[in-house]
């Protein structure tokens, strides 16, 4: 039987864990803790309801409810002076539970503290756009939009940001995978000639690794050497290649050629 | 809108003026010289004024947040590099702090100092090719020949360190490979020792030239509202009134132990920022002179540690590895597999020479991180140039762009 490997995360995957390995948790501490963020936090319960809220790595995580997302922003910069939104984003765990967590990551000078509002949505629900409140959200959300297809309402100019405004697919999804998908392989080739001429222009050669042994432009030929350009038939001279760094290594000693002894056939 | 008929005017049969859209639509770049890059900006135009403008990015976008979820966290130091290539080791760094941060290592203080050294050397590198390219689009060539200079001395320095002037990988998870090769201390201090008179060049270049001054001063300008709403940073930040570091602020690395000071301005206009730069650049000349104390100490005192001491995370010295077994698994282990750092996030943000670097790490306790979100300050830089260029005039917006300092290897990422 095949194994089983699941659609919606096709990333790369450990190829070897203990079976019996906990991962441990990066220390999470309690608001109390801090005077600042405690008085903070108060104000946000005061007027929304918040799910969680710790403190971790300095900073306080408050999580609260989708909808809420615009007026604890609208709070935190007008009454907590928080008066910046350094970014935003959204984080795919669509495998795990079917959701996107969203992360809105604010500044406050005046405090020199740092705040993580944070909050899950549904796979293909659409968000509020904060982009009245920080204008930095506009070109946030579009690449929110852009990498993971998550929708802001109310933002002026929904469009994508990085890809091409025709792409297909929403690169940052875990479901998509790193070297792009089909209409990514093909897409100038589509573009610019028809899907007709795929066949013309053949693949896109995206093995890195290959090398052409009888072309002398574009690889050195270590080993082999000819001058550059010249018609490579086979029968080259090979050079001896020998390097050892000045004055030796510690612990490892000059290779004496003549006194090795080379391994042709592996299977010996 | 058909032609109004009057006496005055005369009647073109079969032409309609359009008074009420005579906007000219200007596609500027992406291949335009300075466009510092690839910036395309789309500008309707009314005569010479610029009534909208439409910055598109993406045309250098490569995904390294989606290479980054498919890479071990040390493989991924190398592509950091690609971000902002004019102070590559500023974004090193910024990776390694927020790993650090979620694994919670404590780098050994020789480290630190050579880190800081490295930083501030990217910072100065990073101020020089501003100047010099800023200044060129300006249309001021000897200025560029003479930064580049400048710049050169310190690519040297940094090639004698690491073996590479624009992409340094020089620093690591942990701490940094190296120590600092014997001639360092004294070509920097040569260079330190020139830089002084050299500043006072470009500025005996610049400050009094009628043309700079036309160009730069009352233009551009970024009220303290705007450039906090934009998420602005940086010198973009302090040349809008918001005296605002966070090498000051939220000191990292020993930067609580040196002192300089924050230049800012409340005027912010173009040449606002040109001074800032300029005003930063001895800054950042003695932060370097102090980190030289601070090395000497660490010499003197005996600190020869260059990473951390951590076997879950980072590999052992090289001559345990050769010697030592259980510090040669740990390393194939690391290697072979890569760290697994602990569950949780971290949100870093570093004083880049661009602005604030910040990285947002998701681990869910694999040796891939989950989500890498790279913060660039140069993102939003671009971005302000929807609300800043309205009103402007087509110079304007090549001085323009080039005060705001944007490399597009970070805006695209």
């Amino acid at each position: 039987m095949r194994t089983y490997k699941p659609k919606d995360d096709v990333q790369k995957k450990a190829y070897y864990t203990d079976r019996f390995y906990v991962a441990p948790q990066v220390p999470k501490s309690d608001v109390e803790s801090d005077e600042v963020f405690a008085k903070d936090l108060e104000a946000i319960k005061a007027k929304f309801e918040v799910l969680d809220a710790y403190i971790q790595v300095e900073q306080m995580v408050v999580w609260i409810k989708p909808e809420d997302n615009y007026g604890v922003i609208e709070l935190m910069r007008d009454e907590l002076e928080y008066t910046q939104l350094s970014e935003l984003s959204a984080i795919d765990f669509i495998a795990q539970r079917d959701e996107f967590e969203i992360f809105y990551q604010m500044l406050s000078m005046n405090k020199r503290k740092r705040v993580r509002i944070k909050m899950s949505i549904k796979n293909g629900q659409a968000v509020n756009s904060v982009e009245k409140l920080f204008r930095s959200a506009d070109w946030s959300e579009r690449e929110m939009y852009d990498m993971f297809g998550i929708v802001a309402n109310g933002h002026p100019f929904m469009k994508r940001i990085l890809m091409p405004y025709d792409w297909q697919g929403h690169p940052l999804l875990k479901s998509y995978p790193l070297q792009g998908d089909e209409f990514a392989a093909w897409y100038e080739v589509d573009k610019i000639f028809g899907k007709e001429a795929r066949d013309i222009v053949g693949p896109e050669l995206r093995d890195t690794s290959r090398v052409d042994r009888y072309d002398s432009t574009r690889f050195a030929r270590l080993g082999h050497e000819v001058p550059f350009g010249a018609e490579v038939k086979g029968d080259e001279p090979v050079t001896e290649q020998s390097y050892q760094e000045e004055g030796g290594v510690f612990l490892v000693k000059k290779l004496d050629k003549a006194s090795s002894v080379v391994v042709d056939d592996p299977q010996r | 809108m058909a032609q109004i008929q009057n006496r005055l005017t005369p009647f073109f049969e079969n032409i309609t003026f359009d008074r009420e859209d005579n906007e000219l639509v200007l596609n500027f770049g992406p291949q335009h010289p300075s466009a510092h890059g690839q910036l395309r900006l789309m500008l309707h135009l009314q005569q010479e004024q610029i009534v909208k403008a439409h910055p598109d990015i993406g045309y250098l976008h490569r995904g390294m947040e989606k290479m980054a979820e498919n890479m071990i966290y040390n493989e991924f130091m190398p592509t950091t590099d690609r971000m902002d290539y004019i102070a590559s080791s500023s974004n090193n760094y910024g990776f390694a702090l927020a790993v650090e941060k979620l694994i919670g290592l404590e780098v050994p203080r020789r480290a630190k100092v050579i880190r800081m050294m490295l930083l501030e050397i990217n910072r100065m590198m990073s101020h020089l090719f501003w100047l010099a390219t800023t200044a060129l689009d300006i249309g001021a060539m000897t200025i560029f020949l003479f930064v580049f200079r400048e710049r050169e001395y310190l690519m040297d320095i940094i090639e004698g360190y690491c073996g590479a002037r624009l992409t340094h990988s020089a620093v690591r998870i942990g701490g940094v490979p190296l120590d600092i090769q014997d001639s360092f201390i004294a070509q920097l201090k040569d260079f330190l020792e020139k830089l002084p008179q050299n500043i006072k060049d470009y500025e005996d270049l610049l400050d009094s030239n009628r043309i700079w001054r036309m160009r730069m001063e009352e233009v551009g300008h970024i009220p303290t509202e705007m450039a906090l709403s934009w998420g602005c940073s940086g010198p973009m930040l302090r040349a809008s009134g918001v005296a605002w570091d966070i090498r000051k602020e939220e000191p990292y690395e020993l930067y609580d132990e040196v002192e300089f000071n924050v230049p800012y301005s409340d005027v912010g206009d173009n040449f606002a920022r040109y001074r800032i730069y300029m005003e930063e650049m001895r800054e950042t000349a003695k932060i370097l002179w102090q980190t030289i104390d601070m090395y000497a100490e660490c010499v003197k005192n005996g600190q020869t540690e260059l990473m951390a001491h951590a076997p879950k995370y980072i590999s052992a010295p090289k001559l345990d590895i050769m010697t030592q077994n259980y510090s040669l698994m740990q390393h194939f282990v690391l290697v072979t597999q890569g760290m697994r750092p602990p569950v949780g996030e971290v949100y870093v943000a570093t004083e880049s020479p661009k602005g604030e670097l910040g990285y947002f790490i998701n681990s869910q306790g694999g040796p891939y991180p989950y989500r890498l979100k790279l913060r660039a300050p140069s993102f939003y830089h671009t971005g302000i140039l929807t609300d800043m260029l309205p009103g402007c005039y087509i110079p304007d917006v090549v001085s323009i762009i080039g005060t705001t300092n944007i490399v597009f290897g970070e805006v695209d990422r």
